[in-house]
């Protein structure tokens, strides 16, 4: 039973969230810089290089970069103020175990051991798939690939999945449907020579700080920009076209525009002949979506749809990118795919200045992704259930094919398969699913299911809480390995310090879970570049292909594009050069869009859609970023944000509270009263924990191909929360009362 | 202390030279990394000297950073009875010197532009120096080195036009005053093309975001 040991208000007294503010010994220490450390920011999938500056085994501030190409000194505030979740408060330096009276510490000795006979206990009386591993993409490829060896060698379960799941694998599933691999299909280097970027569904400015940059260069040189999204966000304040859709209509939209691009001839009917199949089919899935047909469905302007089509199909060249605004849906993949459309009907591909690209939000959702931690892949991108795929990952394990577990449960499947009483125990790191899965309460009910539950963090997190046995591992910083970014680029992660106390590096323990489980000989590593030489040899000849890096020749190159395959090759910043794209007869597929809606729709009792995502100034759950004081100051809790004809109605000013409620649960904030959303819509930020998660409301329901939750869009209700007080003391009550 | 120049390697190790500061409030998203970074500072820890604004939130993302202008003939200086505010040599108006400075405000009030600020807890006034320990050694200042979108930009006036658009500005009229500055601004030709029309248009972002003029407003049954 993992229920949490202590109340919710005794645990944060004890583990925080509490706030760092200055470096290690304060502003006023006079502090003497030991080393300064290249390296690359903990956060987002743009990776940013960022020099770390340390001091008495202490990161106590930072350098810009200037020499590392993709940013060349740029952050965000998250970069700026990363340092500050080292030397933190709330580290964890010691393993915990539950107690009634709370987490109390305990020996690493006996811990291990206990996760060790959990493990058999569990799998001899249930099953070896009743004890499931959930990992995460904030961790370098090398840990990831070794999570996946792991569960499928040392453990035995078919069940291990990622964080990755609830980020970008609707791209993934699409573009290899589409294209036949699954990356961007550029670097960032072909942004600036567009002639035009089209953004669906990504808050760059927010989300992806780095690449708005790469799209002013473009603007520089006289491109022009198209922005879809439910809310004007910062960087769509500025765009040449603006298409403020209904949230869950995305591919309505895509399908008016390569409705309309028919319309005006704006096709390239070459490179549509010469490299791809299956354009007619794709062309009769939209010949009914006229831009009046899509103004009735997502309520932008036929107009703007017809202006959208002629910016994007006119110019010779032209990048679209998209990120978790057209993903996180149930028809996440069609979205996808109604993008690819538009990109192969221009012929925007394998060029410079084009390319579709999908950003990945994790700082290594790409290697994370490719190297075998996801449920249904093997390293090097490979199935786990094409049998060829799975003799050439055994042969290079040293195992048999069936050794090798089939494809197991995605990450939201697995708390499903809790409740169902399939899954009787989990090892998780990395991921915070209290505050990151869809169905707040169905998470809580999950985990509160388990009969053993252990975690591995830095923190406690608030998934954390329910564990029976807590394990400290390493953040960014103490250790080092590689990690994939959104551009495809492979890039080195150096370590500036050690572990605090007595926690460990994640692959340390990790390692001696193996060795204490009996699977040594799959797990001869005395390091990480000792995982990296065996990715090497395990991807080459995969889709994923990291045979010809060394960690040598990544860090000369600042970061090296996959596949490359030979210690002289260059590496692949741009597929798909020619028009030959990855499937065997080099071809690109349309595949047929037919837009569907969104599996909720509004009704009398929830008559307004709901949106989620992020800001700027915190990361994902939170758990890293709610612990650093400057970036809390910034936006400090979930707002609610709502137009002011919808606010009117409920007699809602800014500041006001509002209770948002599903057919799932509720949570209360602060109203942000703005014009820069539609008035049909209210947008909740994600990040917060203890009964702020904008993750109560959401929708579990899946893409039935990427297995991807519809974040994006639910139907709510909101009202006014009567305190009785001003917005500034209902404010305080609820900051002080938790 | 180790020097700032023993942890970089800046590209244009040459000093301050001929760059100027460029400000361009239309490419700013507001994501405080300048603020953040500014108080990064050794020379005020914790503290940051530049500032952000949101124009006018309930009806727009648009916000505004705002840093010291570094005036050729700084008010602040002038009316500073102590005679704390220094300008170098090189065009940069110091913060006011810790020993000088008797915390009057004159400088806050004066300011055309609004820069400076009273620290109660120094009792002096602090404002941006444009990075002196990294400019004057040939490195960006702080905020122009990190701002994501290129808002905030450090270079050569003939750098900037040979890679971006608008014309630069450093002449503001108060009243009968002109005051010139070392800080540029951009102001920008009109705006972008309509390809159905072939002519010049102001993006409906602006004032029609959804475009409700077009459409009308949807029904909000909430």
């Amino acid at each position: 039973m993992a229920r949490a040991p202590l109340t919710e208000a005794e645990l944060i007294e004890t583990y925080g969230p509490h706030l760092n503010r200055e470096p290690k010994g304060g502003w006023d220490r006079d502090i003497q810089i030991d080393k300064v450390v290249d390296t690359h920011c903990c956060f987002c999938g743009q990776q940013c290089g960022i020099k770390l500056k340390v001091a008495d085994n202490a990161v106590v501030g930072f350098e810009p970069w200037y020499d590392f190409p993709f940013n060349e000194g740029k952050l965000c505030p998250k970069g700026v103020k990363r340092y500050l979740q080292g030397s933190h408060p709330d580290r964890l330096l010691e393993p915990l175990q539950r107690t009634d009276a709370g987490f109390e510490p305990t020996e690493w000795d006996p811990a291990l051991e206990r996760v060790v006979d959990e493990i058999h206990r569990i799998q001899a009386a249930y099953g070896k798939d009743a004890f499931s591993v959930i990992s995460g993409s904030s961790l370098t490829t090398e840990k990831t690939y070794l999570m996946g060896k792991f569960a499928r060698m040392a453990v035995g379960t078919a069940n291990i999945d990622y964080n990755g799941r609830l980020c970008m694998v609707s791209a993934a599933g699409a573009n290899k449907k589409a294209l036949g691999m699954d990356r961007a299909s550029n670097s960032w280097a072909d942004i600036p020579l567009a002639e035009v970027v089209f953004v669906a569904g990504a808050n760059i400015a927010e989300c992806a700080p780095i690449t708005t940059d790469y799209i002013w260069r473009a603007r520089d040189n006289g491109a022009k920009l198209i922005m879809a999204d439910p809310r004007v966000t910062p960087l769509a304040r500025t765009a040449d076209c603006f298409l403020g859709l209904r949230p869950g209509t995305d591919s309505a939209l895509m399908g008016a525009i390569l409705n309309e691009m028919i319309s005006r001839d704006l096709l390239d009917h070459d490179f549509i002949a010469e490299h791809t199949i299956g354009f007619e089919e794709a062309a009769a899935a939209v010949a009914e979506m006229t831009p009046k047909a899509a103004q009735e469905i997502t309520g932008v302007p036929a107009s703007r749809i017809e202006q959208a089509a002629e910016l994007w199909g006119r110019p010779k060249t032209g990048v679209l990118l998209h990120a978790r605004g057209i993903e996180h849906h149930s028809k996440g993949v069609q979205n996808v795919l109604s993008c690819i459309n538009i990109g192969l009907a221009a012929g925007r591909y394998g060029k410079p200045g084009c390319g579709v690209m999908t950003i990945t939000g994790q700082a290594n959702g790409q290697g994370g992704r490719e190297q075998g931690q996801k449920a249904d892949q093997l390293p090097g991108a490979r199935d786990i259930g094409n049998p060829e795929h799975r003799a050439v990952v055994a042969e290079r394990w040293g195992c048999s094919p069936e050794d090798i577990p089939q494809a197991g449960l995605s990450y939201q499947e697995q708390f499903q398969a809790i409740l169902d009483g399939d899954i009787k125990g989990m090892l998780l790191i990395c991921t915070n699913p209290m505050v990151a899965l869809p169905d707040t309460n169905m998470v809580k009910a999950a985990l509160e299911k388990l009969e053993f539950f252990v975690v591995i963090d830095f923190f406690l997190s608030e998934t954390a809480h329910h564990a029976d046995l807590v394990l400290p591992g390493s953040l960014h910083e103490e250790d080092e390995g590689v990690v994939t970014t959104a551009e495809g680029r492979c890039v080195k992660i150096n370590a500036a310090v050690t572990p605090p106390g007595n926690a460990k590096r994640d692959w340390e323990i990790i390692l001696e879970l193996a060795n204490r489980l009996g699977a040594q000989r799959y797990f001869p590593y005395e390091g990480p570049e000792d995982i990296f030489e065996e990715i090497r040899k395990v991807s080459a000849g995969g889709m994923a292909d990291y045979a010809g890096m060394t960690w040598d020749r990544i860090t000369a190159e600042h970061g090296l594009f996959w596949p490359c395959p030979t210690e002289d090759h260059p590496g692949t910043p741009r597929l798909y050069e020619g028009g030959k794209f990855a499937h065997p007869d080099g071809k690109a597929r349309f595949i047929p869009v037919t837009y569907q809606p969104a599996a909720e729709q509004v009704d009398v009792d929830y008559p307004l859609l709901l949106t989620t995502g992020r800001v700027i100034s915190q990361f994902l759950s939170g758990t890293q970023t709610r612990r650093i004081g400057p970036l809390v100051d910034q936006y400090p809790e979930p707002l609610v944000e709502m137009h002011p004809r919808l606010a009117e109605r409920h007699g809602i000013t800014t500041g006001d509270l509002v209770r948002v409620r599903s057919r799932r649960g509720e949570m209360t904030a602060p109203a942000q009263v703005v014009e820069t959303i539609r008035p049909d819509t209210v947008f909740v930020p994600y990040h917060w924990a203890n009964g702020q998660q904008a993750n109560l409301l959401t929708n579990p329901v899946l893409d039935p191909g990427s297995k991807i939750p519809e974040y994006k869009v639910c139907a709510v209700q909101i009202e006014r929360v009567t305190t009785g007080g001003t917005p500034q003391d209902a404010r305080d009550t609820r900051l002080t009362t938790g | 202390m180790a020097a700032i120049e023993d942890f970089f390697d800046h590209p244009d190790a040459i000093g301050i030279g001929d760059k100027v500061y460029v400000m361009d409030p239309s490419r700013c998203i507001g994501c405080n990394a300048c603020v953040q970074a500014c108080t990064e500072c050794d020379t005020h820890k914790g503290n940051s000297m530049m500032h952000l604004e949101e124009v006018d939130r309930a009806s727009s993302t648009q916000t505004a950073p705002m840093v010291c202008m570094h005036c050729d003939d700084p008010t602040c200086a002038e009316v500073c009875p102590a005679d704390a505010i220094k300008k170098t040599e090189d065009g940069v108006v110091q913060s006011a010197e810790k020993s000088r400075c008797i915390g009057c405000s004159n400088c806050v009030i004066a300011c055309p532009f609004g820069v400076p600020e009273y620290y109660e807890e120094f009792d002096m006034m602090m404002k941006c120096d444009m990075c002196y320990d990294r400019t004057s050694v040939g490195s960006e200042p702080m905020c122009t080195s990190v701002c994501p979108s290129q808002a905030l930009w450090y270079g050569t006036i003939e750098e900037f036009h040979a890679t971006r658009p608008g014309t630069l500005s450093n002449e503001f009229q108060f009243g009968n005053r002109l005051v010139t500055t070392r800080v540029h601004t951009v102001v920008h030709e009109p705006g972008p093309l309509d390809v159905l029309l072939g002519r010049s248009f102001e993006p409906s972002v602006v004032s029609d975001p959804f475009g409700f003029d077009e459409i009308g407003l949807p029904e909000v049954v909430g």
